[in-house]
């Protein structure tokens, strides 16, 4: 249901999308998702269940991987949100359609942020970017069409053209 | 309704002056939102917790470890001092949803909705954990088995909120385990959880904290068990002592994740295997 | 030349899938659209008395749209006529639509559906398909004399008799159900585009509704987030809905289900009970068959007879045998509509057959893999149907192929049958194997009626254009038809475009289904192709340029080539003789699993599958389809648990609806076996259905192997296992 999370007058939004300043008005409790995706016409970030459980909605806020579809406008407020749209993905975009992780598409933008999250952690924690830990990574991402081993893949490749941990 | 962001715990309290049974604090969203989506609650008032910088942090408080509601599950596994001092919270907040989830799940907010499947829940059973609540006029400290009262129903006013929660410092030589089992190996809810923490002296156990998850309307402790650890295991040994728990202690129910009878035999099952483990059993 | 077919093409879809650029449903800007939603039965079996309208809503702000508003025939397009696209007087299953309604924004319409209260009187509710008595669909196919053979067997010979269950399974493509239509415009055309997996079915299915010709209907496919059947029939209920509120509102309409309405109302794969008497030499020859296979069609026919009619051509499995008597029926339920599911009915027969042969070899003291190579299927066999094969028969390739990668053939069961595992670390292991076959494209005479249809067209700059309904939905049916035409042209594949299927733009090519697409439509595709690069000859330059001279010449730059069944088939519909598919594809599955001894949870620790597709011609593409088909096929086996509670689908969020997880799958060990198939393009075979087959026979044998009981249900789920093992213990 869509109503309750639009029940609550807008309140004024400021936060930084994808590297630039973005202000607007949005019910406070409004999904991140649909702030992304009708209000600004970001459509890159994905629905698959509206209810925190497939990973398709992924963005960054403040660096980490949150699900678009938890969260509320109101905590977004002068946080750092970065989509698929947003510059830097190309290592992990290249890495999906090297290792064949790209099927159907509409897990991709997702598996694509959460992996990105991922090899940013490594890199910033000092950890070796294995099979085990992309698994962890993505456990949270579904993807129907390719059983996985694609993706981690990608995941793997990616991690590996980002370079050593920093 | 009415949402109101706080941006300091004062803030915070003054808001919850006004709240209702109905009302409802928001922390990292992930019960509250799924809840708004399929239409299972309507609150007046939201009060968003979530940018309470007073509720963030770790640190170590005289009477043990310091954790503000709003440690995220993600904190909690990369935390050195939860690491040293509760280490099964660590392991636990691993298998909270997946890592997206962990980034935004608050322990206050598994404390606070007291869903009888939470994974943090019996571990802090096991910790043997208080919880701290504060109100605009007041703060008191409750054991977090006198908070949670009920399926889904703690002892938390609604002008209260949680403020943090206090694990008591590590005895020696006690040992910890923590099982769950879910519907799959990651991103589940659990069919059952299993939190314990048993000393022992010489091969006495001193004392023994057992609870678990989803195998009654909230989280349990497994007291029968407890007490046959203390005053002797029946003829039976271990197996019987943990039989006689599981049927005194815990009421599962079949639901779409399992059945009773399976609640209730791998719950048998994981204690037996857990309590073997452990050099004092 | 083959410099496409084989090597592996970057995705031509890829770049605006990665970067989010790809339009799904849900993304398409539409200026004005509305949302539609449905009121629907809470109940599984009604009389409709009436619909309450509840007090204090402006029903200014809605439209409303009941059976009256249909403007012509109220009747779901498929094969039969018995389902309504809004019921009127008796809804049949939970999730029935009974009324439209469409609205300015969410909120608005949420609220409009919760105003609208169905009054219908219970009536009794058919929820056991077990002793369901009203039959939708009958199959029956006979060879031999096996009345004879099992009255009086050969000495020697044993009988087994085996009942093997499945239960349902949602296809769970990660982006739901959805399409947007527009009203009517000037010359009455009604348009729709959405998620599909065949727009040439929805525009039937408008044709029915609105009462014209299919021509004034146009259906454009999106980017489509996976179907893998779901959207084969589904996409047309939704269209109709759309197109009526579109209708009704004057203005376009989107309709994207939320996961929870999906979950509860799309349909899903049929329950199966598949009973198998088998007369066997005591060398383990197949003597005679007998199988009795049931499906649980839910509250009306859609597709359940052609899923019947495949689970029954595949109830025999890869085997020969001289006497086989398989009876099929279909029984109508108060479920959600059962439908199509990658494998369409297979994967419930394959289960039944490769369990049955596990229980003959454990009784015989047999291998299970020499018993299945012994019996296996070979060049110049005959089928239960009586289909000779020809050629490409790939399957002692594939057997062989397992046995090289495991040593299955060596290994010995771990648990006696009934003994009570042990282990120290309180796990268990053990391996299990599956053998199957799955026919490639429509069965029988279904590909001759069909007459699927490709064009391929220079365009002015000298590309050439590939214009075919059949749609992309991941599988990489663009990426394949690119490597097809570029091979047949000769040209280089960046001079070849796959067109958005477009029923306004693009012939009828059949649908997305059935594994047709690679082998079937492509071949029809490379014919089409040949044709056109010999028309413009190979001159020197290169392609564009001889295309765009060719076309300055006032040369015809189109080419429609239309299917022909290879010469020889031979299918009688009446009595299910004769040759049933143009060829099948081969594959073998070897699971290993990893049983928890306290918890009965099960890993799937590794699955390594040999599949023979006659030819690659994108390997990546086909390893694809291995792993994602074989994994869809080990969560079924293990934890996607679909039940119902009077006839409400009880897994009706993410939540509880589970599927695996990266953390769940396997590492799978993939062999591509080609044996070519001479009528598929370059040798190409169908590869879509046929790995959905074998994960589940082989991870329950695999379960079984570990712990010693009979797993004879899917899905194996640990409650299951734990029943078997306090069964045992009650028993011995």
């Amino acid at each position: 249901m869509r109503g309750p999370f639009e029940a609550a007058p807008p309140i004024e939004l400021t936060f930084t999308l994808n590297g630039r300043p973005q202000q607007l008005q949005a019910p406070p409790l409004r999904r991140l998702l649909d702030v992304l995706r009708e209000d600004l016409g970001l459509t890159g970030t994905k629905e698959g269940c509206g209810e925190g459980e497939c990973g398709a909605c992924t963005v960054l806020v403040d660096g980490a991987a949150v699900l678009a579809c938890l969260v509320p406008a109101c905590q977004v407020q002068g946080r750092s949100v970065v989509t698929i749209e947003g510059a830097g993905f190309e290592p992990e975009q290249q890495a999906f359609l090297d290792a064949g992780g790209v099927q159907c598409g509409i897990c991709t933008p997702g598996m694509i942020v959460a992996t990105r999250a991922w090899v940013e952690s490594c890199r910033r924690d000092g950890v070796t970017p294995d099979e085990r830990g992309a698994r962890d990574a993505l456990a949270g991402n579904l993807c129907r069409c390719t059983g996985y081993g694609a993706i981690v893949e990608a995941a793997l490749r990616a991690a590996a053209a980002r370079g050593e941990p920093t | 309704m009415r949402v109101i962001s706080a941006r300091s715990l004062d803030e915070a309290l003054a808001a919850l002056r006004d709240a209702t049974a109905a009302s409802r604090v928001l922390a990292g969203g992930t019960d509250l939102m799924v809840e708004l989506a399929a239409g299972r609650t309507s609150p007046d008032l939201v009060v968003d917790v979530g940018a309470v910088p007073e509720l963030r942090g770790i640190r170590p408080v005289d009477d043990g470890l310091w954790l503000g509601a709003g440690t995220t599950c993600t904190e909690l596994l990369h935390s050195a001092a939860v690491t040293a001092h509760a280490d099964l919270l660590a392991i636990a907040a691993r298998e909270v949803g997946a890592a997206q989830i962990q980034n935004r799940a608050t322990i206050g907010g598994n404390l606070g909705t007291a869903s009888p499947a939470a994974d943090l829940v019996p571990v802090l059973f096991a910790l043997g954990a208080q919880v701290a609540l504060r109100s605009a006029t007041g703060a008191r400290v409750l054991p977090v088995e006198d908070f949670v009262t009920g399926y889904r129903a703690t002892a938390r006013r609604p002008d209260e909120l949680i403020e943090g929660i206090v694990v008591p410092p590590r005895p020696a030589r006690e040992l910890r385990a923590f099982r769950k089992v879910g519907t799959r190996r990651a991103q589940s809810i659990a069919k059952l959880v299993v939190a314990l923490a048993i000393a022992a002296d010489g091969g006495v156990v001193t004392a023994a904290r057992i609870a678990a998850g989803a195998v009654a309307d909230r989280t349990v402790r497994l007291t029968t068990l407890e007490r046959a650890l203390f005053e002797g295991l029946p003829p039976g040994g271990l197996a019987d002592a943990v039989a006689a728990s599981v049927a005194a202690d815990t009421a599962p129910c079949d639901d779409v994740r399992s059945t009773a009878r399976y609640r209730s035999t791998v719950l048998a099952r994981v204690l037996v295997r857990l309590l073997a483990a452990l050099p004092s059993c | 030349m083959s410099a496409c077919v084989g090597s592996d093409l970057g995705r031509p879809d890829g770049p605006a899938k990665v970067s989010g650029r790809a339009v799904y449903v849900a993304d398409l800007a539409v200026a004005g659209a509305w949302h539609g939603g449905a009121v629907r039965s809470t109940i599984a079996h009604g009389r409709v008395l009436r619909i309450e309208r509840k007090p204090g809503f402006d029903w200014r702000r809605v439209v409303v749209v009941g059976p009256g508003d249909v403007p012509g025939d109220n009747v779901q397009e498929l094969l039969s006529d018995d389902q309504p696209i809004l019921a009127e007087r008796v809804v049949r299953h939970v999730g029935e639509p009974l009324l439209l309604v469409a609205a300015p924004d969410l909120p608005t319409l949420e609220a409009a559906l919760a105003a609208l209260r169905p009054i219908v009187e219970p009536l009794p509710a058919e929820l056991d398909f077990e002793s369901a008595t009203r039959v939708l669909h009958e199959v029956s196919i006979d060879k031999g004399d096996p009345g004879a053979r099992f009255d009086s067997p050969p000495p020697g010979a044993r009988l087994f008799e085996g009942t093997w269950r499945t239960d349902s399974q949602e296809q769970l493509y990660v982006e739901p159900q959805g399409c947007v239509a527009w009203p009517a415009d000037a010359d009455g055309t009604v348009v729709v585009r959405g998620s599909m997996q065949c727009p040439h079915y929805v525009r039937k299915a408008l044709a029915r509704c609105f009462g014209i010709a299919p021509e004034r209907a146009r259906v454009v496919q999106l980017t489509t987030g996976g179907g893998f059947g779901g959207k084969e029939e589904y996409p047309s209920v939704v269209a109709c809905h759309a197109a009526l509120l579109a209708r009704a509102a004057g203005r376009p309409v989107r309709i994207v289900y939320d996961r929870h309405e999906d979950l509860l109302v799309t349909p899903k794969r049929h329950p199966s009970r598949v009973h198998h008497r088998t007369l066997v030499a005591a060398d383990g020859t197949l003597l005679a068959m007998d199988v009795d296979v049931l499906l649980d069609g839910g509250a009306y026919t859609t597709l359940s007879p052609v899923v019947l009619s495949r689970a029954c051509l595949h109830a025999s499995g890869p085997y020969r045998c001289e006497h086989v008597a398989i009876r099929g029926r279909v029984v109508a339920t108060n479920h959600v509509p059962s439908g199509a599911f990658r494998g369409f009915g297979a994967p419930q027969t394959c289960f039944a057959i490769e369990r049955q042969m596990d229980r003959i070899a454990r009784a015989l003291d047999l291998h299970p893999f020499a018993l299945r190579r012994h019996n296996a299927l070979r060049l110049g066999d005959a089928t239960a149907t009586g289909q000779v094969l020809h050629d490409s028969v790939g399957s002692l390739a594939v057997l062989d192929a397992v046995a090289a990668r495991t040593g299955i053939d060596r290994h010995r069961w771990c648990a006696p049958a009934m003994a009570v595992p042990s282990s120290n670390s309180g796990r268990v292991r053990g391996l299990g194997m599956s053998f199957f076959f799955h026919g490639a494209g429509f069965t029988g005479s279904g590909e001759e009626l069909l007459k699927g249809r490709v064009a391929i067209r220079l365009l002015p700059d000298g590309r050439a254009e590939v214009a075919a309904g059949s749609t992309e939905i991941g599988q990489g049916t663009t990426t394949v038809f690119t490597a097809i035409a570029a091979d047949a042209l000769g040209c280089d594949p960046g001079d070849v475009v796959v067109a958005v299927p477009d029923t306004a733009a693009v012939p009828d090519s059949g649908p997305t289904v059935a594994s047709r697409t690679c082998m079937v439509v492509g071949s029809v595709l490379a014919s089409a192709c040949r044709e056109l690069a010999a028309r413009i000859g190979g001159a020197a330059g290169d392609f564009r340029s001889r295309a765009r001279a060719w076309l300055a010449a006032g040369g015809d730059g189109i080419v429609e080539h239309v299917y022909g069944s290879p010469p020889g088939l031979v299918w009688d519909q009446a009595t299910y003789r004769g040759d049933a598919y143009p060829c099948y594809g081969w594959a073998a599955d070897v699971a290993e699993v990893e049983v928890d001894l306290d918890t009965l949870e099960v890993d799937v620790v590794r699955l390594t599958t040999a599949v023979d597709v006659g030819k690659a011609i994108q390997p990546r593409l086909v390893e694809g389809q291995i792993t994602g088909g074989a994994l869809q096929a080990i969560g079924w086996a293990q934890c996607e648990v679909v039940s119902s509670r009077d006839g409400r689908v009880q897994q009706d969020r993410l939540a509880t609806c589970i599927v695996p997880t990266t953390k769940d799958a396997p590492r799978f060990d993939v062999t591509i076996v080609e044996q070519p198939y001479a009528h598929g393009p370059f040798g190409a075979k169908g590869v879509g259905e046929l790995p959905m087959d074998g994960g589940a026979p082989a991870v329950l044998a695999a379960i079984e192997d570990a712990l010693g009981v009979p797993a004879d249900r899917v899905p194996a789920t640990p409650e299951r296992l734990l029943a078997l093992l306090e069964q045992r213990e009650r028993t011995s």
